[in-house]
């Protein structure tokens, strides 16, 4: 992995608008073949990021290479890249067989280059009865086949997406996130991928980007991400619902909050030295908060009393108080539990995540 | 039948009342305003369709007793203005080449324009663009003078080209604003989408912003060729006898002096002048309404 030139790489990007610091001091690098998904919620500079990258927004320090070369002047079509943007953003007036040939066109390649280069990229997307079409006349997913072939077509390396599933209804969403996934497994082009919604990132990405006020706060794979959180803002960010927080303090690898204590022994600490601080805030998931027989086998037992309960079907959330802090608990679909029951619930240390109070940091 | 009526349960689509107080008052007031503007143009085409003898009995909105297109005729060959006469016709071939030349240059000028100020945004092109608008807010009558000397000074006074000259630069700011906003309402990924495969400055424009904004086109068309063609102060000021647009030509027919006042050919002097916006309105109205149904970006 590190003895390949990345595919993509970013080195001390800044971006600023007259005083406005949208990025700053951003280093990013991308695999040969990777799927990497920069996420965030709307205004973290995700989709700057994207532009800067594509060479359509003018960067204000900084340097940009894409598959080795330095592309940092370099004009969006010079650079390799394929882009698919949110609202499709086909050319209305030209046909699909148009749209997808237009770049190259542009680019002043053979006509039986171009024409063959259409035909697989048409035969991939499974669009070829709608080569003669308008735009006008296709539904969401077609229209959005059709933006990514317009990126196929260039025949680049690397693909930018540019939330490219947010206009679509959500069962087309997850047909599409599926085929998107297929393509890039048969392909194996680098894919950066901008998008604010988490489901996507966790089942497309081979590693995720969470950004926020135009920083990197944690660059890791899905599992990294989601079960060892480098930070609070992540931690809270990924899951739905999200993770319970508690506040207590750490004395000698034991947890104290409230009159609930937890021997944090087993827990992976970062540094061997931080069993001890005042201010500390544990983080447990809703699906790591064991409940029924099992939980009499975890670490820590304790009891709650259900206050509301929500049944989704595949799952039930429980809200239930500990102390004076609201947790989630999330039960199995049958589970019988109603409002006022009494639930006992076990926490296994080895799952939840530590961070310093202050600093928001994982210890 | 008030009291079934009250007792009607509802079901299926509300029924309608054809004559309510509401609609009573509407209609009125709209064939009240049709009559008020249709009714000058009744007593032009009639006259312009009788002849003299006939005027002079008065009754101006009878329908002529005997039809005669002899003043149509002689408003457009042989009306009298000072020695020529030959009638609008002259008039109407100076418009033309003031019109065409003016349409084009000044619609290719601010269409670019717009498109360079929304999508090309360089520093300034705020301040440019601020200018641009506050010009539209100028009197003219401020800058008639100064344009006489400018257009003095490049030759240009006179001349067909020198009121072309004018024509296009007067109609920039209304015009930019148009093309701009126009421009900037088309979402800003279809701009970059083209840029990524590898279009440039024309190759956007031509190829891709051009041919879905023919609906904009069509308004910038109607709002010059009626500006431009219903002008006469720039027309008398800035051409001479021998270029005078037919605006000009047909207030010289109508306020000449000499001889008999014959209504019947002023009237018909006046239509001829008018026929050209109109066939403009009639023409693009079909244009307009095709080229807003045509072409989506999103579903």
């Amino acid at each position: 992995m590190s003895t390949k030139t990345p595919s993509v790489k970013v080195s001390n990007l800044d971006l600023h608008f007259g005083e406005i610091k949208v990025l700053q001091k951003l280093n990013l690098e991308i695999n040969q073949g990777e799927f990497l998904v920069l996420l965030g919620s709307s205004g973290c500079g995700k989709s700057t990021l994207l532009n800067c990258i594509a060479g359509l927004l003018d960067i204000s320090d900084g340097q940009i290479f894409i598959g080795n070369k330095n592309v940092t002047w370099a004009e969006p079509s010079e650079r390799g890249i394929g882009m698919v943007f949110q609202s499709y953003a086909l050319y209305p007036q030209m046909s699909v067989e148009g749209n997808l040939s237009f770049g190259l066109k542009n680019a002043r390649m053979p006509k039986e280059e171009i024409r063959s280069r259409v035909d697989r990229a048409a035969k991939i997307l499974q669009i070829e009865p709608l080569l003669n079409r308008k735009p006008g006349a296709l539904s969401g997913g077609q229209r959005q086949r059709v933006a990514i072939g317009r990126a196929l077509v260039r025949d680049v390396d690397v693909f930018l997406f540019d939330e490219p599933l947010s206009n679509l209804d959500a069962k087309l969403r997850v047909d599409l996130r599926v085929e998107l996934k297929l393509l890039h497994q048969r392909l194996k082009n680098t894919i950066i991928y901008v998008t604010h919604d988490q489901i996507e990132a966790m089942t497309l990405a081979n590693r995720i980007a969470i950004m926020k006020d135009g920083k990197i706060m944690q660059l890791g794979t899905p599992d990294e991400i989601y079960n060892h959180p480098q930070n609070l803002y992540v931690a809270d960010f990924i899951g739905s619902p999200s993770m319970n927080f508690l506040e207590g303090k750490l004395k000698d690898s034991k947890f104290y909050y409230d009159s609930l204590i937890l021997s944090m022994d087993s827990y992976k600490f970062t540094n061997k030295m931080n069993t001890n601080k005042n201010k500390v805030t544990i983080g447990i998931r809703p699906e790591h908060i064991i409940t029924g027989e099992l939980s009499k086998k975890a670490p820590i037992t304790t009891n709650v009393i259900v206050k509301l309960v929500e049944p989704m079907g595949s799952d039930t959330l429980v809200y239930a108080n500990l102390s004076e802090t609201q947790i989630r608990i999330r039960m199995e679909g049958n589970a019988k539990v109603e409002a006022g029951d009494k639930l006992e619930i076990g926490i296994d240390p080895n799952r939840a995540s530590l961070f310093d109070t202050k600093s928001e940091q994982r210890i | 039948m008030l009291k079934s009526n009250n007792n009607l349960i509802p079901n299926g689509p509300k029924p309608k009342k054809a004559f309510s107080r509401s609609n009573i008052i509407i209609y009125g007031t709209l064939i009240v305003i049709s009559i008020y503007y249709l009714l000058p143009l009744w007593v032009m085409v009639m006259t312009s369709l009788k002849g003299m003898p006939e005027i002079r009995m008065g009754n101006i909105f009878s329908p002529p007793l005997e039809i005669t297109f002899e003043p149509w005729i002689k408003a457009w060959a042989h009306a009298c203005t000072g020695i020529n006469c030959d009638g609008l016709s002259r008039g109407f071939w100076n418009s033309v080449k003031i019109l065409i030349p003016s349409l084009i240059l000044s619609i290719s000028v601010a269409s670019v324009n717009g498109y360079a100020l929304a999508n090309w945004k360089f520093r300034g092109s705020e301040v440019f663009f601020t200018i641009l608008i506050f010009g539209a807010f100028i009197p003219y009558q401020i800058m008639i003078y100064p344009i006489v000397i400018l257009l003095r000074e490049i030759g240009l006074m006179g001349s067909t080209a020198g009121l072309v000259l004018v024509h296009t630069i007067f109609g920039m700011p209304i015009l930019t604003l148009l093309f701009r906003n126009h421009f900037a309402a088309i979402p800003e990924e279809l701009f970059k989408a083209a840029r990524v495969d590898g279009a440039g400055f024309w190759g956007i424009y031509f190829k891709v912003l051009l041919p879905m904004s023919v609906p904009i086109f069509v308004v910038a068309i109607i709002l010059q060729v009626t500006g431009i063609w219903n002008d006469f102060l720039f027309g008398v000021i800035y051409t001479k006898p021998a270029t005078y647009p037919m605006t000009v030509q047909l207030n010289n027919i109508v306020n000449s002096v000499q001889g008999v006042k014959e209504y019947n050919v002023n009237m018909a002097a006046t239509l001829l002048t008018g026929l050209v916006p109109l066939a403009i309105y009639f023409v693009s109205g079909k244009l307009f309404v095709r080229g807003i149904a045509a072409g989506a970006v999103k579903g």
